[in-house]
């Protein structure tokens, strides 16, 4: 058998494919978050709480409603979606105009507040959520088992993925929305409602982590911590894609899964860090990250 | 220094006869008040495993012993959240024996804030009874004999049931799974002596970050590694994500998963569906008779949950500290801790329980084998018991003992 490094590459193809998986999750979350922060100038570190709150409202809705997977896929991310409307017009839409700092800190305390508030109510150790029965089982592939499950989350995010940079750069609404954050008195004076359009905008954003915390739920233990496990790898993602940049959080998201799957082969006790490593060095070169555009 | 000391003492004892009182008083209970703290993680990772409940059940305990008991001395209970950190947890403490007038702490989960309590606790010559930590470090390199009872479990009766039986099963070949810190190594480090000294060998291993949400890519790993048997040594949220993992890659159909440290609630947590037929050793099940069922249904009724290990050796611990004390007339230290060995625990949690002399409560630690969903008549209706092991054998020897108090000499 060949081997790279003393692995086998069948065990290489393996961590390969996990770490695509891993990267949809990456890529769907730091897309939300570089579309709030390119139209909003927001840096929203709710995201992760609001990922688990996804996640969460999934399970509840089996657990209390009786509502399945499919349904809640759809359900739950516009209910977070709502949640993230209703926080944009009582709160943040306050802080458009003051430093990037308060809205920073006033997403921070929101989060460690949704968080402390499951935490109260269910506890840490987390609920379970079986996989939907038609993603039961897993694919052959030769070199490894492929859960169906996982391999449906790396087709749902890149349509995901897809659909919202459709929407943004090739649609009409999407036009407006560019406008929008490039000059927002001239698009005013067009006649549109920017105000409405940078509540939708969040509103969006935060649903995308609603939709990932659904996709994420029968793939880990649902609980009040997965969030912020994840968060702070999701924002060095947006760093090294570069703030704002739609495509650049794509890709980043998906290549950093790539890379932490494979340090997880080489050197597992440096995986948790090596994302930040890569963080640190395009920082130096890049400062406006791989796909960022200085101002 | 010391005849200074003394000055100073004879000098107090003339000028305030009250203190001549109160130190000739050392044989009874210091302020009239024996106080009992629980220190645990309220919050964090570890928060359901003892948490709120511990201090649930430390107030069992003391309502059953008054019940019981009808002391003269008055009992309070008080509780904080070390948050997972040593510094915390130890300031915590001091400021207790210190300012508060604490006599003995409990719970104190986490392996690496229980060395700096015990530390503490030594220094200002107080009780810690840890009924949450899992190193054996606690009655090894870091014991203190007269100031320090390791309670309900550690990490070598952990190891020792599952890895005996899983050898005699023919399954001689292991890969471990280690939580990257203190707790994880002594875990990965006491079954790995357990495995070689039953013939077992340990294929490999791979360590990985505290908290890690995604194992997938390390479970390929330890599939790609052929052994038989792939052992967690890891806790809590870990414990949780590596299991529903292995199950989703299909690790389980040709791999054992044996979870070091698994209580049940992490069981309740993950399912039976994805747990079944996973063997490890609990110091606690609430179904094993009248007594555990009627301790184990009152802790449900205000709990929500049925106790696992710690909170139920948490009541122990109270339980048998209190009675000391009644006996004993005293919350003096020496005293007290000399009461707590020459007596035999016998309660809801333990049976013919004893306190060795270099601290470790030795008791019967129960092998158990998940059921399979359909076996389940009830909630939390989770464990076939398979194997009661005699305390003797579940814990490490004293001829292995590391503690220097206490090495042969």
């Amino acid at each position: 058998m060949t081997e790279i490094f003393g692995v086998p590459i069948q065990a290489l193809y393996g961590q390969l494919m996990l770490g695509l998986v891993n990267g949809s999750f990456y890529a769907v979350l730091s897309l939300g978050l570089a579309v709030i922060f390119g139209m909003l100038n927001i840096i929203n570190f709710a995201h992760g709480a609001l990922y688990m709150a996804g996640a969460m409202l999934a399970w509840m809705g089996m657990e209390y409603l009786g509502i399945g997977y499919w349904w809640m896929l759809l359900l739950a991310p516009i209910c977070v979606g709502l949640i993230g409307i209703a926080i944009e017009r009582l709160m943040l839409q306050w802080l458009y105009k003051l430093d990037h700092l308060y809205g920073l800190l006033l997403t921070f305390g929101l989060a460690l507040m949704i968080e402390g508030l499951f935490r109260d109510l269910y506890g840490v150790a987390g609920q379970p959520y079986s996989i939907p029965e038609e993603f039961a089982g897993a694919f052959n592939l030769g070199f490894m088992f492929l859960p169906k499950y996982r391999a449906w989350v790396v087709v749902a995010s890149l349509s995901v993925c897809l659909m919202t940079w459709y929407m943004i750069e090739k649609t009409r609404l999407g036009a407006y929305l560019r406008a929008a954050t490039e000059n927002p008195q001239l698009t005013q004076a067009f006649g549109i409602n920017v105000p409405l359009m940078v509540m939708l905008t969040y509103g969006f954003g935060v649903g995308l982590a609603g939709f990932a915390g659904v996709l994420a739920a029968p793939a880990s233990q649902v609980g009040p911590l997965m969030g912020s496990n994840l968060i702070i790898v999701v924002f060095a993602v947006v760093v090294i894609g570069g703030m704002g940049s739609i495509l650049g959080s794509v890709v980043t998201g998906l290549g950093l899964g790539i890379i932490e799957g494979m340090t997880k082969v080489f050197w597992p006790e440096a995986s948790a860090t090596v994302v930040f490593m890569i963080m640190a060095v395009v920082l130096m070169f890049r400062p406006a990250g791989l796909f960022g555009r200085e101002k | 220094m010391m005849k200074r000391k003394l000055l100073a003492l004879a000098l107090s004892a003339m000028l305030f006869p009250a203190a001549g009182t109160a130190l000739a008083q050392a044989g009874k209970i210091s302020g009239d008040v024996v106080k009992v703290a629980v220190l645990t993680d309220m919050s964090g990772v570890y928060s359901a495993l003892g948490g709120k409940g511990s201090v649930l059940a430390a107030e069992m305990a003391i309502e059953d012993f008054k019940a019981q008991f009808k002391p003269a001395f008055k009992i309070e209970l008080v509780s904080a959240d070390h948050q997972n950190k040593a510094d915390v947890g130890s300031n915590k403490v001091r400021e207790w024996y210190d300012k508060d007038g604490v006599d003995m702490v409990t719970d104190v989960l986490n392996s690496g804030v229980a060395i700096a309590v015990a530390k503490v606790t030594t220094e200002k010559n107080k009780i810690l009874m840890d009924t949450g930590a899992a190193s054996t470090r606690l009655t090894n390199e870091d014991c203190a004999p007269n100031n320090v009872v390791h309670y309900t479990y550690d990490t070598y009766a952990l190891a020792k049931g599952p890895v005996s039986v899983m050898i005699k099963q023919g399954k001689e070949s292991w890969y471990f799974l280690t939580a990257d810190y203190a707790f994880g190594h002594s875990l990965e480090k006491d079954a790995t002596d357990v495995i070689k000294a039953n013939g077992g060998k340990v294929l490999g291993g791979v360590r990985h970050p505290l908290n890690a949400s995604d194992f997938s890519s390390f479970l390929l790993q330890a599939q790609a590694s052929k052994a038989k048997v792939v052992a967690l040594a890891n806790a809590g949220g870990d414990t949780i994500n590596a299991i529903k993992a292995a199950n989703e890659f299909g690790l389980t159909k040709n791999q054992s998963v044996v979870g070091l440290l698994t209580t049940i609630v992490d069981i309740h947590a993950v399912g039976l569906q994805a747990t079944q037929g996973m063997m490890f050793t609990e110091g606690f099940y609430w179904n094993l008779n009248k007594e555990t069922r009627d301790f184990s249904r009152r802790f449900f009724d205000r709990h929500k949950g049925m106790p696992n290990m710690l909170p139920a050796g948490t009541y122990s611990a109270v339980l048998h500290y209190l009675k000391a004390v009644q006996a004993a007339g005293t919350d003096d230290t020496a005293a007290v801790m000399k009461k707590m060995k020459e007596t035999p625990i016998n309660d809801a949690f333990a049976k013919g329980g004893k306190i060795r002399e270099d601290g470790r409560m030795v008791h019967d630690m129960y092998l158990v084998e998940v059921k399979k969903p359909s076996e389940s008549k009830e909630a939390w209706d989770y464990y076939h018991v398979k194997q009661v092991i005699p305390g003797d054998e579940a814990f490490q020897p004293m001829a292995l003992s590391r503690c220097p108090a206490v090495a042969k000499k």
